[in-house]
């Protein structure tokens, strides 16, 4: 049962994920987007169409067994696939961008799953452009861990790191004003955190069941959510302070009984939250800082990232580039939730520069609370003119069962990405 | 005709009415080689005011030691500041890991240029120090203090001699001095014709003050029938033999371009 094979697994979710929730998404929003879209279609003959993307091929292997019952599984196998099809019209004061996604997983049923990353029409005036659809959003300067980002829900089966995100559905307006740049967000619905599934490794003792997801709101996930944000450059600094209205992005986990095992039920409440992010740029040194105030029904915080980037520029007289990263991260909820409430995290990004773009990179974050650490090394370069080829070794370390990094204490692994451009 | 007469003729005649006869005579037969070379420079900087604004399409073709290729795929928007260094946004196409990726760059006569980069996989907005100048751009043999716009407060100057150049031209081969501590060079010599004064050949001197690399400009077309660009800029390394041609292609001057399309909003939707 557990050991479907990947015909099977590919089988169950495209009939389960695209046929109910992406198909009708899908649906709803290609219409919307389209008949918006359409008077500028019809005045104007679509002049530019561009067809990009990748398909990845991603190997990982395990160096321990695995603690948890269901991952029984020392490598995994996955591939993914994200093509780009861009229009234009109107001498590019009209666009349109189509970016479906999906995975394929080996074993875990919930990393095989598809997403609409893009589905977007933007418009151009004078001194604005209204963006309309599916979309992605990026809020922040620091690297290691992305506070004040809060627009789009997380991927979190893509990778553990919380750097893939899902499609968002929005209008948005951007103003360009002599002081600065003013966007306003409407929201219409919200996207669940997808979570690893019980064959998936990289996840909690228990399992999230994302079937049971429940909120705070009587709209449930059709929530009107609303942001405003401000963002400026003066000078070295680059400034960002924005105000965020709706569904919190990150659920409260409670343990419920499903028929007769304990499983993670995702609460969704509402929330406020106000962000600030700056970041000085001042000769070969990049300070940063982030801070977000979020207030919810069941909690208010204050939690906050800085720290600063510097790169050594022509290494030893060669092309070659040595960044150097230190960060440091506080929230104010210690153990009522927060992941980096007393964190320290360093980092180095050795760039050669070189016809193939290789680079190394290595980031280790340590909790100076409950003394665990998690070690990161990225190995990079191009092969031929369309191929990339990574290599990177994940490795945690923690004696904590209240630290969250302590469900990831086995699941070390080395990681084999190829990706072929097209 | 010498075309710097002109220039020398008005500097005297402004220099006879306001001072006496000895000051006059020392100003301008005994002008030193570094105020003649100033003077080449602040011409040819005048020669190529006036553009307004400018689009092109490059393409550049890497060479290693052993002749293998790989190309790079790049288009160029430029607008020009009175006063200041220009704008410029770059969207860079190959190879196509890169595709997506912008970038825009204020660039400032005095002081560090503003600079930021759009990163299209996160749809991330990043600025970055500008103090990388003799860092490769991407991976070429052009450091990226070649590819930004020339301004005067840049360098300073030393007029070497004239010499035979491309086609029978004469050319003024004067040396610049980086004022920026940054820059990988300690001299540049450039031949420049003394017609058009545009620059045929530019050979490099590395920190250590060795011969770098040689950079030969050719098919020079005009534009505007003012504004002279080459097609063809061919840089090649002494000390790695390795080399790269960059093409230019679709110039065109003036095509509207303003302020308003130079900010982060563009530099996150440019194709």
């Amino acid at each position: 049962m557990r050991h479907n094979n990947l015909h099977n697994n590919l089988h169950n979710n495209l009939r389960k994920r695209s046929h109910n929730r992406l198909h009708r998404r899908l649906g709803t929003i290609l219409l919307a987007v389209t008949l918006a879209a359409l008077p500028g279609l019809a005045q104007a003959e679509v002049n530019e169409l561009e067809l990009s993307g990748k398909v990845t091929a991603e190997l990982r292997a395990f160096t321990q067994d695995a603690q948890f019952s269901g991952q029984d599984q020392d490598s995994n196998l996955s591939f993914s696939v994200e093509p780009e099809f861009y229009w234009e019209w109107n001498d590019g004061l009209d666009s349109l961008t189509f970016t479906p996604f999906l995975r394929i997983d080996e074993h875990d049923d919930e990393r095989s799953h598809g997403d609409i990353r893009e589905l977007s029409w933007i418009h151009v005036g004078d001194d604005w452009e209204l963006r309309t659809g599916i979309r992605k959003v990026f809020w922040g300067v620091t690297e290691f861990q992305h506070l004040v980002d809060v627009i789009n829900q997380t991927d979190n089966v893509e990778d553990f790191d919380g750097e893939d995100k899902l499609g968002q559905l929005m209008v948005n307006l951007s103003l360009v004003r002599d002081w600065g740049i003013v966007d306003l967000f409407l929201l219409p619905g919200f996207r669940e955190r997808t979570f690893p599934g019980a064959d998936g490794r990289l996840r909690s003792g228990l399992v999230v069941d994302t079937n049971r997801a429940r909120y705070q709101s009587g709209a449930g996930d059709k929530h009107l959510d609303a942001a405003v944000r401000w963002s400026h450059s003066v000078d070295v600094y680059d400034l960002g302070a924005y105000w965020f209205h709706g569904t919190n992005r990150d659920p409260i986990l409670t343990p419920v009984n499903r028929n007769g095992s304990l499983v993670l039920s995702p609460f969704y409440e509402q929330m406020d939250q106000f962000g600030v992010d700056v970041q000085a740029t001042v000769d070969s040194w990049l300070w940063k800082f982030e801070a977000i105030w979020r207030d919810s029904d069941s909690d208010e915080f204050l939690a906050a990232q800085g720290g600063f980037e510097y790169t050594f520029y022509g290494l030893k007289d060669s092309a070659a580039d040595l960044g150097v990263l230190l960060e440091y991260g506080w929230d104010e909820r210690d153990e009522r939730g927060g992941i980096s409430q007393n964190d320290l995290f360093m980092g180095g990004r050795l760039t050669l520069n070189d016809a193939e773009s290789s680079e190394l990179l290595a980031g280790i974050s340590h909790d100076l609370d409950h003394d665990s650490t998690s070690l990161l090394v990225e190995a990079s370069r191009r092969v031929g003119d369309n191929w990339k080829i990574s290599l990177d070794g994940r490795f945690f370390s923690s004696d904590t069962p209240v630290d969250p990094g302590y469900a990831f204490r086995q699941d070390d692994h080395l990681q084999l990405t190829v990706e072929r451009y097209f | 005709m010498n075309p710097l007469k002109k220039p020398l003729n008005t500097l005297l005649a402004a220099a006879m009415m306001a001072t006496p006869l000895l000051t006059v005579s020392q100003t301008a037969l005994a002008q030193s080689a570094e105020e003649k070379g100033l003077a080449i420079s602040k011409e040819a900087k005048a020669r190529d005011e006036g553009w307004g604004d400018m689009q092109a399409e490059m393409k550049m073709v890497l060479r290693n030691r052993q002749g293998q290729e790989s190309t790079r795929e790049i288009r160029m928007k430029s607008l020009e500041v009175k006063g200041d260094g220009d704008k410029s946004l770059t969207m860079f196409d190959k190879p196509r890991d890169v595709k997506g990726t912008n970038f825009l760059s204020f660039s400032h006569a005095v002081g560090a240029d503003d600079q930021w980069l759009y990163l299209p996989a996160l749809k991330r907005v990043k600025r970055i120090a500008s103090r990388n100048k003799s860092g490769p751009f991407m991976g070429s043999e052009f450091a990226y203090e070649d590819l930004s716009s020339f301004e005067i407060e840049k360098y300073t100057y030393k007029y070497i001699k004239d010499e035979g150049c491309s086609d029978g031209l004469n050319c003024f081969v004067v040396e610049q001095y980086p004022v920026d501590k940054n820059s990988g060079y300690t001299r540049r010599q450039v031949w420049m014709d003394d017609q058009e004064y545009r620059i045929w050949k530019v050979e490099f001197y590395d920190r250590k003050d060795s011969r770098l690399k040689t950079l030969e400009f050719s098919g020079y077309k005009q534009y505007l029938d003012k504004y002279w660009r080459a097609d063809l800029q061919q840089v090649v390394n002494h000390q790695t033999g390795k080399s790269t041609d960059l093409i230019w292609s679709n110039y065109r001057f003036q095509t509207g371009l303003q302020d308003k399309d130079f900010n982060k909003n563009t530099l996150k939707r440019a194709r």
